[in-house]
């Protein structure tokens, strides 16, 4: 029993210990698991960009190569890390089984130990229960007993003692019954005498009657109340006799009978006579009352003995026997009836005398709990021994605390552990769901890379056979060919450029899309751009009798830093589009910068719809700029209002009065791909990606692009970009700039006046610009009557007047009376600005003789500075010039200077010298890159190299690594020398490359060179590139 | 033959080879870049372009013969060969040889085998023009005439 407190114990501290254990052993998985998750997270990663950067980077198969190692480790790895995760996901499995398992053992033996501790407590009730009805009982029975010994000694003093006898069966009955209460248990007491053989006939003389015998008495003492006394038999010749004398009322029957003619009566009292103790009978069934009960005999002495008397003397000394009958039965079930808890408990009592066989006593065979206490009853007779066997009437009840508990225990333990297993197993799943979405990711972006790689490829594979088309047209072009042929070879150059351009929008999507698309920091003049542009345009603006128009604030810096390719490329884009959707009125493209702009929202009220470039209506232009973040934010000017004048916030308008787009199709004009309808693509042709681009590229110019469009009245697209400005006094410099542009030879109209006739505002204000770009003072005129008067009155004399065809055209008498009147004064030039060519030749019937000079629209300032210079007879002597600049100017830089030329290719070679020669270098050449390096050590003899990239054995881009490693180590000695010339120490390098692309000029720098020029050279690239590092003095 | 008729037969002659793309641009500036200093400047480079492409020819012979064939190679002597034919400004040669390069990539055996006998026609072509062209231009030397240069 110890034994299993001290497991239940250990257990139970267990336990505590064994949760808090859990606790910390799960929380450190989970770290290392996150950590170990972190770092798989970070591998994949880094793996996945090498791999995406090897994607896009080259076509270098060594790269490959690795690329396909690192993908083959890294995915070995994750599988090695699959493997290790389902192992140790089965390996959670067991801990939980085991988990589980454990658990049920400590509750069963929970349990076990709880329904034990619960039987030895019904145990030990049990045997206090049965030890103290023992004792009672023994008491009971001692009282009883002692009685029946006090009744002895009663008989000894007054029948033996006294002669004649005190008592006889009279008086012994009556007195047995008065005091029969105070031996509750006996039912009936009787003496019998020692009589000798002898003294057996004196006996019964004396007594009246003879002495009987028992045997039959014994056989059936049951038969019969009534049965006759005299039925007995006389007892036969015996040793001596012990015939009942006395007898209580209720044994009346055996007086005359010899006790010790009975087998268990003989022994009984021969035992009480050699004992001198109270002597018992085995039980049987008394007489009457057919219970079970036991006689107690005392033998009567004729003297006190002394306790230690042998045998022998206390046979000598016996008088008689005294006997009484117990009913062990009611004694018992008294007993028991004074007890409290009798119903529950069953008792037995047994005589055990005999050990194989023992004689119950007392009780019934109702069947109780099979478990049963023994207590030995003590009578007083040593001879024979009862024990009384005790038993619970119910069967042990279920255990239902320790079911309770344990399984209480045991659903709470598999609970907490579920959570746990739970908890990890949801873990394991949302890492796999990790995984699994990562390689999606993954393999998303990689598809994405592939598309934009395919698109790369395939744009780029389309346009160099594409070149090859176009060149070829070219040439056809030139070879004799009759009127159909050229017309299919245009159509067929339309269509190839058509292509080309295409493939360069798709190439630039794909460009965008794989974030490589990178703009340029030059400096560039803006309104040449738009010139540009204009010129692109016209020839179509003029087909379709749609006004162009251009018109740059003069705010705006001459020059800006940035990309002008890209800022071409969005104005492209997007006059295109007007380009292709109108058919009437015109397209207006207005550059501000975006301070004016936000002022003169401030300023001016919502002008006239009325006041536009041709008459027509146009979209809002203001509402176009609605959705602009930096117009929204704090107030009208916004972030704008930063006085920084180192960036140039440009906002640019391109207006159109075309179809307009229809409002269902505004939300995703600038999805890629996405055109109005596809029958637009059918008509006009174009995929459709050219909006997209361009807000990207606004987006990369760190702008933002919107518009307005309403159906049948036109669309207004709006951008605004930041630039840098790139004149460095912008107000000042700006007249002294434009004269420094040679092809404009503006200087040749300084001074001069115009005056432009034109009721539109807007539209003089655009000639105007043209205008001022040349250098020309203007006045501004709304008809012709002013416009006589302005010149017949003015104070400037006015050498150009500006007409436009509208005003012309009104009423040819007006025109006529204009041209008259102006004739009599020193006769301004005329010009008429026209739409289209086509348009006015068919109302300019005009029969005066200085026939005005037409000027078609677009205006732009180099058309018109060539038409004045034609008109009005002032010296082209600028043209030319330029063209022979760049060679001239190069002779100038290259003169003297010692040059080496490094190609292995000995027909470039020459060629190259040649033409450095000719440009009065002293040219030497080699043909390999060792060569190179060997003529390249610092301090260097060469002013510059020339170096062929593609080369056998060493190529142009190691050739000068070593050279620039050379040229460092020199310089880290020459700045220990203090040797101030350090010009002497790094020569200017120059790629030579027949196929210049970014990659390659990238390259270049990266291995030290510092520009590359094409082969063969082209004199304005290689002037381009010389001139930085040749100072022109 | 008379000087005149010579110096017009010439121009005819070179403008016909522009024309008909067997030169280019490039070819005029060669020329004008040959003055008093190197009066046979582009002769010499003709001549050394002459040695190149049979050397550059029959090395990609031999490179298209061998089993496997090593394209990287090939492709390497049509780079070559592209580069001196755009320095003399052989244009028809430059663009076959632009094609060429393109098989190399795609290691299309059959597109350059094409290519190079393609090449080696453009090449045999060219020669017999321009050795024409020299002939007319010595005979107008011979002729005491002075080479009239092309704008």
């Amino acid at each position: 029993m110890s034994l299993i407190h001290v497991v239940g114990f250990g257990l139970k501290v267990g336990h505590l210990l064994w949760v808090p254990c859990c606790l910390i052993v799960s929380f450190i998985y989970l770290n290392w698991f996150n950590c170990n998750l972190g770092i798989n997270h970070n591998h994949n990663c880094s793996n996945n960009n090498k791999w995406k950067m090897g994607f896009l980077g080259d076509y270098d198969g060594k790269v490959w190569l690795n690329n396909w190692w690192e993908k083959n480790l890294g995915n070995t790895c994750k599988q090695y890390y699959y493997k290790y995760n389902s192992l140790r996901r089965s390996w959670w499995r067991k801990l939980w089984h085991a988990y589980v398992v454990f658990w049920i053992v400590i509750s069963s033996s929970r349990f076990l130990h709880m329904s034990s501790e619960a039987t030895e407590k019904r145990k030990e009730s049990l045997v206090s229960l049965c030890d103290e009805r023992a004792r009672m009982l023994q008491d009971q029975f001692n009282v009883s007993m002692n009685h029946i010994q006090a009744m002895s000694i009663l008989i000894s003093t007054f029948h033996h003692a006294m002669d004649p006898s005190a008592i006889d069966q009279k008086t012994f009955a009556r007195y047995t019954e008065r005091t029969a209460f105070e031996r509750p248990l006996t039912s009936g007491v009787a003496y019998a005498v020692r009589v000798l053989h002898s003294e057996r006939e004196q006996f019964e003389k004396q007594q009246g009657w003879t002495i009987k015998r028992m045997d039959t008495l014994e056989q059936n003492p049951v038969q019969e109340d009534d049965f006759a006394l005299e039925a007995l038999e006389p007892s036969p010749i015996q040793e001596e006799y012990a015939p009942v004398i006395f007898a209580q009322e209720t044994i009346k029957h055996v007086i005359s009978v010899d006790v010790l003619s009975g087998k268990e009566d003989r022994q009984n009292v021969l035992r009480a006579r050699e004992s001198g103790k109270g002597v018992l009978t085995a039980p049987f069934r008394l007489l009457k009352t057919n219970r079970l009960g036991v006689i107690l005999t005392f033998a009567v002495y004729k003297k006190e003995l002394p306790s230690n008397a042998t045998p022998d003397e206390r046979i000598q000394a016996t008088d008689g026997y005294l006997g009484g009958v117990f009913d062990i039965e009611s004694l018992v079930e008294k007993l028991l009836q004074q007890l409290a808890s009798k119903q529950s408990v069953i008792v037995n009592v047994y005589d055990t005398t005999n050990h194989t066989d023992p004689i119950a006593m007392y009780g019934s065979d109702v069947l109780g709990d099979e478990f049963y206490h023994v207590s030995t009853l003590n009578f007083g007779d040593p001879f024979r021994k009862h024990e009384m066997h005790c038993r619970f009437k119910q069967k042990p009840p279920w255990p239902w605390e320790a079911i309770h508990s344990s399984v209480g225990m045991l659903v709470i333990a598999v609970l907490i552990g579920y959570i746990l297993y739970a908890t990890v197993n949801r873990m394991f799943i949302s890492e796999d769901n990790y995984n699994e979405q990562m390689e999606l990711k993954k393999r998303a972006q990689a598809a994405d890379v592939a598309k934009s790689q395919f698109l790369a490829t395939v744009s780029h594979e389309i346009r160099t056979p594409m070149n090859g088309v176009l060149g070829m047209l070219n040439m056809l072009m030139d070879t004799d060919l009759d009127v159909t042929q050229q017309e299919y070879v245009r159509t067929a150059q339309g269509s190839g450029k058509a292509l080309v351009s295409l493939i360069n929008e798709v190439l630039d999507q794909a460009k965008i899309d794989s974030g490589k698309l990178e703009l340029e920091a030059v400096v560039f003049d803006l309104r040449a751009i738009l010139d540009d542009v204009l010129l692109l345009f016209s020839e179509k603006s003029q087909g379709k009798g749609v006004e162009l128009a251009v018109y740059v604030s003069d705010e705006v810096p001459e020059q800006l830093i940035g990309d002008p390719g890209r800022f071409r490329q969005i104005i492209t884009n997007l006059m295109g589009n007007s380009i292709k959707f109108t058919e009437k009125g015109h397209i207006f493209v207005t550059i501000h910068l975006v301070e004016e702009v936000v002022h003169s929202i401030e300023v001016e009220p919502q002008s006239t719809s009325k006041d536009t470039l041709s008459g027509y209506p146009v979209a809002d232009i203001r509402r176009s700029w609605e959705g602009f973040k930096a117009f929204s934010q704090e107030g009208p000017l916004g972030s704008f209002s930063s006085p920084s004048s180192e960036l140039v916030n440009l906002i640019v308008s391109v207006e159109d009065t075309g179809v307009g787009i229809p409002l269902e199709a505004q939300s995703r004009i600038f999805t890629p791909f996405m055109q109005v309808d596809p029958s637009i693509s059918r008509k006009h042709g174009g995929t459709g990606i050219g909006l997209s681009i361009s807000k990207c590229l606004v987006g990369r110019m760190n702008g933002e692009i919107g518009f307005v469009s309403i159906p049948n009245i036109g669309s207004t697209f709006t951008f605004t970009a930041v630039f840098t400005n790139g004149s460095p006094n912008s107000k000042e410099g700006r007249s002294q700039q434009i004269n420094n542009q040679p092809h404009l030879a503006s200087s040749e109209f300084h001074g001069t006046n115009a005056l432009v006739i034109d009721p539109r505002p807007i539209r003089a204000k655009v000639s105007r610009y043209h205008l001022q770009r040349l250098d020309i003072r203007v006045e501004l005129v709304s008809d012709l009557d002013q416009g006589l008067s302005l010149i017949t009155n003015g104070n400037s004399a006015i050498s150009i007047v500006f007409i436009e065809q509208e005003v012309w055209d009104r009423d040819s008498s007006i025109s006529l009376h204009f041209v008259n009147n102006t004739r009599k004064v020193d006769p301004p030039k005329l010009f008429i600005l026209v739409n289209s060519n086509s348009s006015f030749r068919a109302s300019s019937v005009n029969s005066g003789d200085p026939f005005p000079v037409v000027i078609t629209k677009p205006l732009k300032a180099s058309m018109l500075a060539v038409t004045l210079q034609r008109a009005m007879g002032v010296g082209n002597r600028g043209n030319t010039r330029n063209v022979e600049l760049p060679s001239l100017s190069l002779q100038h830089l290259l003169r003297g200077r010692r040059i080496l030329v490094v190609d292995d290719n000995s027909v470039n070679r020459t060629v190259a010298a040649g033409a450095l020669k000719k440009y009065g270098a002293d040219v030497v050449c080699v043909s390999s890159g060792k060569d190179a390096i060997s003529k390249l050590k610092p301090p260097h003899q060469f002013d510059a190299c020339f170096m062929d990239i593609q080369m056998p054995e060493m190529d142009g881009f190691e050739a000068t690594r070593r050279i620039r490693e050379l040229e460092h180590m020199a310089s880290i000695e020459a700045s220990m020398d203090a040797d101030g010339n350090n010009s002497k120490l790094r020569v200017p390098i120059l790629a030579m490359t027949a196929d210049v692309m970014q990659a390659t000029n990238e390259e270049c720098l990266k291995s030290g060179m510092d520009g590359y020029v094409s082969k063969p050279f082209e004199a304005e690239q290689l002037y381009r590139e010389v001139s930085r590092f040749f100072p022109t003095s | 033959m008379d000087v005149l008729q010579l110096q017009r037969k010439l121009r005819e002659h070179q403008a016909a080879m522009l024309r008909e793309g067997f030169l280019d641009d490039q070819f005029s500036q060669l020329q004008k870049l040959q003055d008093e200093s190197s009066p046979d400047f582009v002769i010499e480079v003709v001549k050394m372009f002459f040695d190149d492409s049979e050397k550059l020819l029959h090395n990609m012979t031999r490179a298209l013969g061998q089993v496997p064939v090593d394209f990287k190679q090939v492709d390497a002597h049509v780079h070559q060969y592209k580069g001196s034919s755009a320095s003399v400004g052989a244009a028809r040669v430059k663009n076959v040889c632009a094609t060429f390069r393109n098989f190399c990539e795609t290691q299309n055996l059959e597109g350059c085998v094409r290519c190079l006998q393609q090449l080696q026609q453009e090449y045999s072509l060219l020669k017999n023009n321009l050795q024409y062209l020299f002939r007319l231009q010595e005979e107008i030397q011979a002729a005491g005439g002075s080479i009239p240069t092309i704008e």
